[in-house]
């Protein structure tokens, strides 16, 4: 068994909410308790039924105001899959949780009001998604009981969709029809729409490969702590712990330290009890080398025969993500992985209206903006282009005045 | 990559990073199974180098026996340091008062003991074995999660958490709350504890315990609960699906005395974990208050 985390973006309307609720309904993840909680709640649906959104609405004040404000994530597992969740609300100010809901899934669920098509807010969504680089897209057109069940809305609608697709580059989409409310092709398919030959979303999200742990990259582990025990009988111990970004690490590969560049031998690799002979992507191990080498907290191990990138001047998709703007004039901090370093904005390229997808040229970043831009910073990094190794290619901004996180990039060359 | 192995390497770079990131680090050790978890995973995060960071429990006072053996025997075990936190010094000190009437606990005193060790410690970080599974405002809630220096939770004000990268900065008197299973459920942690062979305090097996019920849960009878004439003392075979304060944390019926049964009996069961925990029901917004406080 493995797990799929997807991330659902669609507006406060669409039913994204009420979506979630009914996985977790059907798939009888919902507890007791939970359920006896809702039933509780003087929240009903117009036809007297339990309104499933409830599930998802974590805080007070959504459930005061009836809105989704931040990621909530939840959990859910069937025989062949467990799924994470990453729930995240539509509204424009929130596309920072939208960026950051999607920066961890292999999976998104783009929601489409079936009255309403393809509107705006899909393509800012549909955008986001792009952007990110997700390899695989579902399109559930949501609320086919509001079109009479009916075929033809649902083909327009994905004739449309597709258009938009191809614009940005997108692969892997998938077009469901459902209704969540009444539960048609969510866990099991619809009674009504027979015309409908494909799969429910829940069949689909359990057979979907997905390829995240791809073994044939380019090797790359950051390195986060040094193990020294310095005890007698562990004197010379040294070991490099970290967790694998991409590829496969063997014993004797020969491999490089960045950025002292300096190369030597996997001696051991070592994973609690064990020895092991590689270690793959997403493995936490601690890997130790033949040669006595100065190595800290930030420097990353990778194979010597495809060596990552290292500048100090980066072009990189950035989205805003604070409500002080970005200052130009300031410098930030930049963690990439487990190396911290100072920053600038060197450069601002150009801002995209995430509406209509059009570039324009800017000199300021607003909370919720995206665009390209151009990082000076004080350390060399090494790092790879996004669109090739997500894991090593993206990075955030720290505000040191406040500490907060006001950036994420995506390294474009 | 199987979901445990997936699920178990993300937490050890968590823990990794607590270590990289901060100065003083400290690990929240309640004795419950998520915690003991924990452990394992420092374990498999730092062997065979020590842990960079004590143990702290902070300690109610009305425990379970079987868990404070069970403390003392894996800190004995693992030879790491052991920090207590005891509520009752709170009480003697006049910081907080013990609570009265039928339904009196120490769990909401437990904040302010908290707030006290990680003040006279100086910790950056807590590491805590706190899931987003457990309850909805938790399913919100940041890996890293600052607090403010009065242990405040502001879920209006969490900072975006994106891709692998936990950003752990923050100014002095601050402090950082940190989950490394937040992605774990209830069930991933028992196959994670049945697949490790780990040992688990005696209270979550079944067993004979005298029992009485209380706001239609079962409580074990124990000088800690306020008991009067209408409490009917009745011997079960109970066990206990959390480690708290033996004043709050109700039992549940049961003949699982084996991992597998309590397993079994997760995977069918209609009870959700902290729905056995009394101090969630006062309202539906008992967790986010107490979390907004400062508690764990």
């Amino acid at each position: 068994m493995n797990i799929l985390k997807f991330f659902t973006a669609g507006s406060v309307d669409d039913g994204k909410s009420t979506l979630i609720g009914r996985l977790l309904y059907d798939t009888d993840s919902i507890l007791a308790d939970q359920l006896e909680a809702l039933q509780h709640s003087n929240r009903k649906n117009d036809d007297g039924t339990i309104d499933l959104a409830i599930l998802t609405d974590g805080l007070r004040a959504e459930r005061e105001q009836g809105i989704t404000i931040d990621v909530a994530y939840k959990y859910f597992q069937t025989e062949k899959r467990k799924f994470i969740i990453a729930d995240t609300p539509g509204h424009i100010q929130y596309t920072r949780n939208m960026v950051t809901g999607a920066s961890t899934a292999n999976l998104a669920i783009i929601l489409i009001d079936a009255r309403n098509g393809v509107v705006e807010q899909t393509i800012r969504h549909s955008y986001l998604v792009s952007l990110l680089e997700l390899k695989h897209i579902v399109v559930c057109i949501n609320k086919m009981d509001m079109v009479a069940y009916n075929e033809t809305v649902f083909n327009a609608i994905i004739e449309k969709y597709k258009t938009l697709a191809q614009n940005l580059g997108l692969k892997n989409v998938t077009y469901i029809p459902v209704s969540a409310l009444k539960g048609d092709n969510i866990v099991v398919p619809s009674s009504t729409m027979h015309w409908y030959e494909g799969e429910s979303l829940l069949h689909f999200l359990e057979q979907v490969e997905v390829d995240d742990h791809d073994t044939t990259e380019p090797a790359r582990m950051p390195v986060q702590w040094v193990i020294r025990p310095q005890t007698d009988e562990l004197h010379d111990y040294r070991g490099y712990a970290g967790r694998v970004l991409s590829g496969t690490f063997k014993l004797n590969d020969y491999v490089t330290v960045l950025p002292s560049n300096v190369s030597s031998t996997i001696s051991r690799i070592e994973f609690f009890d064990d020895d092991l002979l590689q270690a793959y992507v997403g493995q936490s191990v601690i890997i130790h080398l033949k040669d006595n080498i100065d190595i800290s907290r930030g420097d990353i191990l990778v194979n010597s025969s495809a060596l990552p990138i290292e500048s100090k001047r980066i072009e990189a998709d950035l989205c805003w993500m604070d409500a002080r703007v970005l200052d130009p004039s300031i410098t930030y901090l930049i963690q990439h992985n487990s190396k911290l370093s100072k920053c600038k904005i060197d450069e601002i390229i150009f801002k995209v209206d995430i509406n209509t997808l059009e570039k324009a040229a800017a000199d300021d970043f607003k909370l919720n903006d995206i665009g390209r831009v151009v990082l000076k910073t004080a350390e060399v990094l090494s790092y790879d282009v996004y669109g090739d190794n997500r894991a090593n290619g993206s990075a955030i901004l720290i505000d040191s005045r406040t500490n907060l996180t006001v950036g994420a990039l995506m390294f474009r060359n | 990559m199987d979901y445990l192995d997936e699920l178990e390497s993300e937490s050890i770079h968590i823990l990794r990073e607590v270590a990289g990131q901060f100065e003083k680090p400290a690990l929240l050790f309640s004795g419950g199974k998520d915690s003991i978890t924990l452990v394992r995973l420092a374990e498999k995060a730092f062997r065979p180098g020590k842990f960079p960071f004590p143990l702290v429990h902070i300690d109610t006072g009305h425990n379970f026996e079987e868990t404070i053996r069970y403390r003392d025997e894996m800190v004995e075990r693992i030879g790491e340091r052991l920090i207590v936190g005891a509520v009752q010094q709170s009480i003697n000190e006049g910081k907080v008062m013990e609570q009265t009437g039928k339904n009196a606990s120490r769990n909401a005193l437990q904040t302010v003991t908290l707030l006290d060790t990680i003040q006279a410690h100086g910790f950056d970080a807590c590491i805590g074995g706190a899931r987003r599974d457990e309850e909805k405002a938790r399913a919100k809630e940041r890996i890293f999660s600052v607090r403010d220096e009065f242990g405040q939770w502001d879920p209006k004000r969490q900072r975006p958490e994106l891709w692998n990268i936990y950003n752990g900065k923050i100014h002095k008197g601050e402090n950082v709350r940190v989950f490394p299973i937040s992605n774990w459920t209830e069930l991933d942690v028992w196959n994670y504890i049945r697949r490790e062979k780990i040992a688990l305090p005696s209270i979550y097996f079944a067993h004979q315990r005298d029992c009485i019920t209380r706001n239609g849960q079962l409580m074990a009878a124990s000088p800690f609960l306020n008991m009067d004439d209408e409490d009917i003392i009745t011997n079960r075979k109970v066990r206990f699906r959390t480690v708290g304060d033996m004043s709050c944390t109700a039992a549940v019926e049961s003949d699982a005395d084996q991992i597998d049964d309590i397993i079994t009996e997760i995977t069918a069961s209609k009870i959700s974990e902290r729905g056995a925990r009394m101090d969630d029901k006062v309202s539906e917004a008992a967790m986010e208050d107490r979390k907004k406080g400062g508690y764990f």
